[in-house]
């Protein structure tokens, strides 16, 4: 018969006496719970018997020496009567975990003061810049022995991953560019209508697409669509031991695996640019014909006057640059990857976040430098 | 009183790939048994126990756990079994995110009703009883070798004192004596909590010293089932090869 646990006290022959009753097994788990701490009081020497008990598991052996324990603790005495069969083993194992030293019981603190955490952070900053400065080493390295020993390139597997970071892109970054496209031309008519401005709607749409808008999308949907890849791929294959077996191999993981990403990146960037420009220029005429009433032919003409292969050229040396970077950071964050699923995860979300933010700093220090050089 | 057989395989066919892996298994498994599945590599052992698990299709036939049809039960019928049921995978499978103990904890919070005082002294005791010190239970699984990690995963699967107990190679990879804690850890719990344990298992030491009975699988199919001592008799080749070889005469020596 299954029937829950309980104590009955009694007066034995030797002090005070309580009787186990009851299957004391982790179904009844509340139960278990609330008599481990259900010592009598005043008793100056116990024993609890375990004559009644039905079915008994290790909850309910915790439960039975919590007991005892806790009447030990009070100050009095308390014995367990331990049945000598095989469940002398469960209680030997709980009486392991119970004998813990009492300092251990807390997890180690691992988040500290702020002072702590923020120096910490810097530090954490210092190893990220130096590891990344070591990687663009490595890269340089590898990519100039590459030149000498073509082979060693691993152009297959660069044209594999420019197939995936680059011609399976082009769909949803000309989509995107084009709505683009619209909407600024949308705005800008609407505007610039007030002022009867219209006539510079093309101008404003040219030059923000051509030098900025173009390559930040472009970049940025990179970054979230190919770099947390890269981050995910590599971080896996470190997870696996993979890239341990490389290495053993006398294989270097960044000629492997690295390289041919980055090289794949740097080459499709550029030609995402040119297509994602092209799409947002063509929206923008698309609602200027539309909304603005310009036809097609004066569009064409304005946008001859406006944009300068100037504008092409500050947008198009900045995405190989960008692409660069965000594969440096998924490799980096990738290759930083522990054992666990959720250090896996906080990799990839540290690679699109870094990335793009990187891409938007690195857009700002080339809108320094190109004012600079008067382009 | 629940019916004796606790496990009840029926005309069981798992095709998987087009390739028909389990061909038409039948056995049962009392209540108490320790019950060691043995088969070459690639023989179905591994996919047979999934599909008991519920964790791989089945093609036609029947899995039966305490009374309850797997692909009938209902949610809470199977939350039950689920609650009785411990799994040990072969790689550990263990939760990466959390520590050891709270590995251990997982399946109490989610099906006991006790406190967290509680949990959290069952968990070490588990790991004590397989051989872990205490200091290891707030390491994570990444910062432990390979034998810590079974030991680990035979700690969770026993996290709830459980009915029945499936092993996928307990004992592969471990060292002869922390391999022979374990069996000595199967046998203890089967007496004390009146266990049935169904193990996949090589290790020739464990089959003779733990399992009271063997099935052996080959090619799909049960070609034979007893005690170590009738599958010692039966003439196979393939059986007098597993048992009969360098290996398998060593183990019978100790």
């Amino acid at each position: 018969m299954a029937q829950g646990p309980s104590l009955r006290a009694g007066v034995g022959a030797d002090g005070d006496l309580l009787s186990a009753e009851g299957d004391w097994t982790a179904a009844h788990a509340a139960d278990l719970d609330r008599l481990a701490h259900a010592a009598p009081p005043h008793v100056r020497k116990l024993t609890i018997s375990l004559e009644g008990v039905g079915r008994l598991d290790t909850f309910g052996v915790w439960a039975l020496e919590r007991l005892r324990r806790s009447v030990v603790e009070a100050g009095a005495q308390a014995q367990l009567a331990i049945p000598q069969d095989a469940r002398a083993d469960l209680f030997a194992g709980v009486d392991k975990a119970l004998a813990r030293p009492s300092g251990q019981t807390g997890r180690r603190d691992r988040w500290g003061t702020l002072l702590h955490r923020l120096g910490r952070s810097a530090e954490a900053f210092a190893v990220d810049f130096a590891a990344f400065l070591d990687l663009t080493g490595r890269l340089t390295f590898c990519f100039a022995q590459g030149l000498r020993h073509p082979a060693r390139l691993r152009l297959r597997s660069a044209v594999h991953h420019l197939d995936r970071t680059g011609l399976r892109a082009v769909p949803i970054i000309a989509l995107m560019c084009f709505l683009i496209g619209c909407i600024l031309a949308q705005q800008g008519f609407f505007h610039f209508q007030r002022f009867g401005a219209t006539d510079y709607v093309v101008d404003l749409v040219t030059i923000l697409v051509l030098r900025e808008i173009g390559v930040l999308l472009v970049t940025i949907m990179v970054a979230g669509r190919s770099g947390s890849a890269y981050t995910a791929e590599i971080g896996s294959m470190k997870m696996r031991e993979e890239i341990d077996a490389l290495r053993t191999m006398g294989l270097d993981p960044v000629e492997y695996l690295i390289l041919p990403r980055i090289l794949a990146l740097i080459v499709a960037a550029p030609l995402l640019t040119i297509i994602g420009n092209g799409a947002a220029l063509y929206g923008a005429g698309v609602v200027a014909w539309i909304y603005g009433d310009m036809s097609p032919a004066v569009y064409i003409e304005r946008l001859h006057e406006a944009a300068s292969h100037i504008d092409l050229e500050v947008g198009l040396i900045k995405a190989p640059v960008m692409a660069f970077v965000i594969g440096a950071v998924a490799a980096l964050e990738g290759m930083k990857v522990q054992g666990s699923a959720e250090s896996l995860g906080l990799g990839a979300t540290a690679s699109v976040v870094r990335s793009i933010f990187f891409v938007i700093v690195l857009d700002g220090i080339f809108a320094v430098l190109f004012a600079a050089m008067g382009m | 009183m629940e019916a004796d057989e606790v496990i009840t395989v029926s005309d069981l066919h798992v095709t998987l790939a087009g390739h028909e892996v389990v061909r038409g298994l039948s056995f049962q498994v009392r209540r108490g048994e320790i019950v060691g599945l043995v088969g070459a590599s690639g023989s179905g052992k591994t996919v047979l126990l999934r599909t008991m698990l519920g964790l791989l299709p089945k093609t036609s036939g029947t899995v039966e756990i305490m009374g309850v049809r797997l692909e009938q039960a209902t949610p809470a019928e199977s939350r039950r079994i689920g609650g009785r049921c411990g799994m040990m995978f072969q790689q550990g499978a263990l939760f990466s995110s959390l520590t050891l103990r709270e590995n251990v904890e997982f399946p109490m919070r989610e099906y006991l009703d006790g406190s967290d005082a509680m949990y959290g002294d069952v968990a070490l005791a588990k790991l004590a009883m397989v051989g872990l010190s205490v200091e290891d239970a707030d390491k994570l699984p990444s910062e432990i070798s390979g034998g810590m990690t079974k030991r680990v995963a035979i700690a969770r699967a026993l996290a709830l004192d459980p009915d029945i107990l499936f092993l996928d190679e307990p004992t592969s990879g471990l060292d002869p004596i922390a391999a022979g804690e374990i069996d000595r850890l199967i046998r203890t719990l089967q007496r004390v909590l009146n266990l049935t344990v169904f193990m996949v298992t090589h290790d020739l030491n464990s089959l003779k010293s733990v399992c009271t009975r063997i099935l052996a699988l080959y090619d799909g199919r049960i070609i034979a089932q007893g005690p170590m001592q009738d599958i010692l008799a039966f003439d196979h080749p393939w059986l007098r090869a597993y048992f009969r070889g360098e290996r398998g005469r060593a183990a019978q020596l100790a």
